[in-house]
This record gives structure tokens, sequence and C-alpha cells, in this order.
């Protein structure tokens, strides 16, 4: 049996679970019927064109844990930010953890989407927002239909959320290879912030695929700081697609660390509704081996007087491949824009690859739109300069690599997260500098 | 001190260096002078350890050792320093934290602890104070958007924390203003001893007034064509090269 075939008969047995009434009954119809009708995006397809499913789908993936595992904190305590105070969602095999949690109700919603879909109070958020800006592509479609649990947020008007939210899917390896299909809501109302680092850790070798869903909603003025950490072992692979919708005045950024994992597809989609919003992409990639990480990012600007800025770097080594697809997409009515994207790579081996595809379409014409791409070796005068000066040529290298991520690590805006991003940049380079960035 | 041997030296099978012949002992300030395109970059470039350059023949002896199959890391460990003419930008790395890897990478390969950090500020500050460098100049990104001259100060503040046994300046008086120029010059000059050497390259004998050689050297088409004091630097200042190629004729 296909992946395909056993998620459509899967799908049978999930639906009898739940109870019939569920107004989301209807949505999974639909949206297992548009699954059944894509299937898994093929390579013949231009966003999938550099990104092949066809190896990771032949897993026979379990599609729900048989039995719950348990993980101690002090085993898993590297995966958090564990010397500042943050609030918790955590999954292990797909299934909360109350354990490892710290889940609050004080003024703010940090806590489940089961508990959100099945609760009458929280109707009226779910009906509002819950797959309001998700797009219908095969796999969003097949994540809606499975969707039961995730994260849950909901800040409201004028609240600033004082410390950061962590939301951590564990796979422990209980299954030999396991499909996980996280769904998080995450609602920002007027003028509120939030702080926000997503994070999903193999802790075997056993195979994993996840797909995930996150949608993401920015009120009048809200501002989303969205941190995603990939740094996964190379049997596991995340397709993640996010979703943010963003009224007038609102600020969203989401940085992107990819720095591990089998494959990673990074579908990261931003339609601006309001006037004065501005969309930030940003994205680290290091990766070696065989390790792929294709980004795919939209920024649909639909209202006028807005701006977006993207800035990805990716240093690939051995034979590891990376995809930048980037589209900007500005509509007649979104004038006096400013949008700006960057990508610039570095391949150390031979055998590295990037494809990187900007795409630009306006139909707005008092706009200002820049793109720009560049793919490159270490720049070998610097390297003699560094090593004219006593530092070793993997020092220089590594210096030269911190130099290049520079930029796009100077916006991580938790000091911990930074310090802690810094040090993986160091161990994927292989050297310890005496100095952060 | 620095002992070079018949060097010859080419890049892409294009000889640069033809045959150089050159003896700086401590306490020497040696200048070498010559037209564009003669070597004088090459040489020190070479003599650095760039690896662009291919050494087909000859020696490159520091304190007696071959140092022409070293790595440019492990020249600088023995105390070779080069003066970039063209210093390269590094975004994202400051000034200060690129000096304390310099120098704290160097003590590693000699087997030495880091230098405290107490120690290693107090240093930066007095050889800041030196140059005449304002601190807020330490925090930025290495020689991004330096002006000509902050950038040819910096190399001269990098030698200063750096303390080379042989110093190799190369073009460093171009990009300055007068001022700068006497701010750099002294600041060398404070930095000389008798256990160190100074290899001056330059195109002018206006930095020579500041800092003074012992020998002049005139390097013209891969060679040392002419050596002499100080006062050679003053002809050719005034007669330009030609009058020499005419010699050699």
């Amino acid at each position: 049996m296909s992946l395909k075939e056993k998620l459509l008969s899967s799908y049978i047995a999930f639906e009898d679970h739940l109870e019939a009434d569920s107004p989301l009954h209807d949505l999974r119809t639909q949206a297992i019927k548009t699954f059944e009708n894509l299937g898994f995006p093929t390579k013949k397809e231009e966003a999938w064109k550099y990104t092949s499913l066809n190896k990771i789908t032949k897993e026979d993936y379990s599609l729900s844990p048989k039995k719950v595992s348990a993980l101690d904190f002090k085993d898993v305590k590297q995966y958090f930010l564990y010397d500042v105070d943050t609030y918790k969602i955590v999954f292990v095999d797909g299934v909360y953890s109350s354990f490892l949690s710290e889940t609050t109700h004080d003024g703010i919603d940090v806590c489940l989407l089961s508990a959100a879909l099945s609760k009458d109070k929280y109707k009226p958020v779910i009906e509002a927002y819950f797959n309001k800006v998700a797009k219908d592509d095969s796999l969003t479609a097949l994540n809606t239909a499975f969707a039961k649990e995730g994260a849950y947020i909901h800040i409201p008007k004028h609240k600033e959320v004082e410390k950061p939210i962590e939301i951590i899917n564990f796979s422990t390896g209980s299954e030999a290879s396991l499909m996980l299909q996280p769904r998080n809501l995450i609602v920002v109302g007027e003028n509120a912030q939030v702080q926000i680092i997503e994070r999903h850790q193999s802790l075997s070798k056993n195979p994993v695929l996840t797909n995930s869903v996150t949608e993401i909603f920015a009120d009048k003025r809200g501002y989303v700081d969205y941190y995603k950490i990939q740094n996964d072992n190379t049997e596991a692979s995340l397709i993640d697609h996010t979703f943010i919708d963003q009224e007038r005045d609102s600020i969203c950024k989401v940085h992107t660390f990819s720095f591990g994992g089998k494959l990673t597809r990074n579908n990261l989609n931003f339609y601006q509704r309001g006037e004065h919003c501005d969309s930030v992409l940003n994205g680290i990639t290091i990766l070696e081996g065989k390790q792929h990480v294709d980004h795919n990012t939209l920024v649909h600007h639909i209202a006028p007087n807005c701006e977006s800025h993207q800035d990805y770097k990716g240093i690939f080594d051995d034979n590891a491949t990376g995809v930048f697809n980037g589209k900007v997409y500005v509509e007649k009515e979104a004038q006096k824009l400013d949008a700006f994207q960057q990508n610039n790579n570095i391949l150390i081996s031979d055998k590295a690859t990037i494809n990187a595809k900007p795409q630009l379409e306006i139909f707005a014409d008092d706009v200002r739109c820049s793109h720009g791409c560049t793919i490159g070796q270490l720049d070998e005068e610097a390297l003699f300069y560094l090593r004219s000066r006593g530092i070793g040529q993997k020092e220089a290298r590594a210096l030269l690599m911190y130099a290049f991520a520079n930029n796009v690590l100077e916006s991580v805006k938790i000091p911990e997260l930074k310090k802690r991003i810094n040090k993986l940049i160091a161990q994927k380079i292989g050297v310890s500098l005496g100095f952060d960035l | 001190m620095l002992h070079i041997k018949d060097l010859h030296a080419s890049v892409e099978d294009k000889d640069i260096l033809k045959g150089i012949n050159l003896d700086v002992k401590p306490g020497e300030v040696h200048a070498i002078m010559g037209p564009n395109g003669s070597g004088k970059s090459t040489l020190a470039a070479v003599v650095a350890g760039k690896e662009e350059f291919e050494i087909t023949k000859g020696d490159v002896e520091l304190d007696g050792e071959d140092i022409s199959e070293l790595d440019p890391e492990e020249r600088a460990h023995k105390g070779v320093f080069l003066s970039f003419q063209y210093p390269v930008e590094i975004p994202g790395v400051s000034v200060t934290n690129f000096i304390k890897t310099a120098i704290n990478e160097t003590r590693k390969a000699k087997g030495q602890e880091d230098m405290p950090a107490g120690e290693m500020l107090k240093m930066i500050k007095q050889k800041a104070d030196l140059l005449e460098i304002d601190r807020k100049f330490l925090s930025r990104s290495l020689n991004e958007g330096f002006s000509g001259g902050e950038k040819k100060r910096n190399e001269i503040f990098q030698m200063a924390m750096m303390e080379p046994k042989l110093a190799i300046l190369d073009e460093t008086d171009s990009g300055l203003d007068i001022d700068a120029l006497k701010i750099v010059a002294n600041g060398v000059n404070k930095l000389k001893s008798n256990d160190n050497a100074v290899i001056v390259i330059t195109h002018y004998q206006r930095l020579l007034d500041y800092i003074v050689p012992d020998f002049v050297h005139v390097l013209m088409d891969g060679k040392i064509v002419k050596s002499g004091s100080k006062e050679l630097a003053y002809e050719l200042e005034e007669k330009g090269y030609d009058w020499i190629k005419e010699e050699l004729v």
C-alpha cells in the first residue's frame, strides 16, 4: 500500500473517532478529497521541481504511535532555551506532554489545539481563524484532514507576552518510522506582541516525516517574531507550511535556521491585507552530507504602503543541496511598496548544489522591488588576509562563514537564542572561536 | 633575520620574480622601491606565503629556517607580518574581535594560553592611543567602509598588536594624507627595536622622510637592480627610474 493509500484508508478510521457534528467535519471531508485528487506533489510541478518526495514517501510510516513515550527533562533539556523562562508546548510523538510543557490561560492562551477545537469558549476564535489563511494545496489539505493536535496561542489585544513561547515536537523512535502532522494556530490581537520558537526534534535514527501547518494572524499593529530551529538528524524530514495573515501596521518576522535534516521544505507564505505592513523573512542554512533544504517563500502584497524584506544566506558543503524559490507578488493596489529580496550562497565543496529562483510578479506601477542572488566560494583574498594574521585555515574559513551569516543573526532579538544559534553555527562549521558575533 | 636567495616566483606560469637576493638583519629598515609592475607587492606576498604564487627557484629563510613551504598562518606565528596594500573588508567581524582572534590563535600555535581579557584590553587601548585610533573605530566591522587612511592605520594597529619580528609594509603610504602618514610612521618607529626589522615598499620617497631606511633597493622587472643608502631614494624621487634602466644597458 502506498503512503497515499494508507493515509486515505486511515482517514476513515480517524474520522470515526471524531464526533460527527464537529464543526470541522465538512472541512476535513473537503480536505481529504483535495489530497486524494492531488496526491503528493511531484517534480513535475514547478514549485517542487528541485525537491523530490519520492524517497521519503516510500517509507512505511506509522500514522499514530501505539504507545505513549515519556521523556525525562534532563535528556531533552538541550533543546529548550533552559536559561530563560519560557512558555512551552511540547509534544512527544505527536502527543501532548503536560510534564514537559508550561502552558497558561492567564491573560493569554498558550495551550493545545485539541482543547481549542473541543471547548465551546474557543469556538468563536476557531470559527474566525482556523484554516482561514491556509492554502488548499495537497499537503496542507492533508494536514487539515488530520488536524487535531498542535499549539494554540491566542494573545488578546494590547497584550505583550513577557516571555518567549516554545513549541517543540519530539519524536522518540518508539515506532520504526513515524509520520506526524502537527497543526498550530496563532492569533495575535491588535497591538499585541509575541515571540515564538518552533522546533522539531527526532531523538532516534528512525525515520520521521513531519507535515506541519501553522497559521498566524496578526491584527492591526500586531507584532510577531517567529523562530524556526531546524537542526534535526539525517533521518528526519520536515515539510512545513506557515501562513501569515497581516492586518494594517502589523510586523511579522520569521527567521528560519536550517542546520540539519534529511529533507526540509519550508513553505512560507505572507499575506499583507492592510496598509503599512512589514514582513521580514530571514534564513541561515548550513548543510553538509546529503541534506536538502528547500525554501519556498511567497510575500503577497495586497495593500499599499507596505514593506517586505527577505534575506537568506546559505552555506553548502559535501553533497548538500539547497533551493531558494522566493516569490514577491504585488497586486495592482499595492502601490508605494518597498520589497527587498536577497539570497546569497556559498558552496564549500564541488558537489554541493544550490538552485535559486527569485520571482517578482508586479502589477502595480509605483513600487520599489529589488532582488539579488549570489552563488560563490569563500573569498581567497580574505582567507589569505586572515591567515596572514596567524589565524589557521579552518578558523579563517569559519570566521568568514560567520561573517557571511552575521547580518541575519543580528536580527535575533532573544539574546539566549542568539547565543545558542551562534554555538550551533560554530558546531556546524567545526570550530570554536573565542567570541560571539 | 630574513635571507632571500635567488628567489624566482611565478603566477599562472608568468614569471614575476626573477632572482631576488636580499638580506635583512635585526634592527634594520629596508626600503624597496620600483616602478609599477616591477614585482614589489609580489615579493611581499611571497614572503607572507600567498599560495597563488609559486616559488620556482631559490630560498626564503627566516632566522636560518626555510619558510617557503610554510602556510601563511605558520609564517605569522614565526613573526612575519604583512601590512596589505589593499586590506580586505570583512563585514560582520569587528576590529577588536579580529585582533583578539589573531593574537589568541597565534598564542595557541605557540602552545600558550589565551591572553587574559584584561591584559588584551589594556594592550588594545595602549596601541590604539599610539596610532590615535578612536575607540569607536575598534567596534566597527573590519575595514568595512573605512577610508583609505583608516584602513592603513588599522593595518599598523594590527602590526602593533601582533608585535612581529619582520614587518613588511606594502605601500602603506598610499591613501594617507600627511597627518595620517606622520601618525603611522611615528607608530612604526615606536615599534622598531634592535630585535625586529621592517621592509617598506613604496613608490615615493615621502614616507622615507619619516621611516628612515638603512638601505634602499630598486626592484625592476623582478630583480633588485640597485641598492644603496637612503640618498638613493632622493635620487629616484628627483630623476625617476629611467636613468637606472640606462645604467643597466
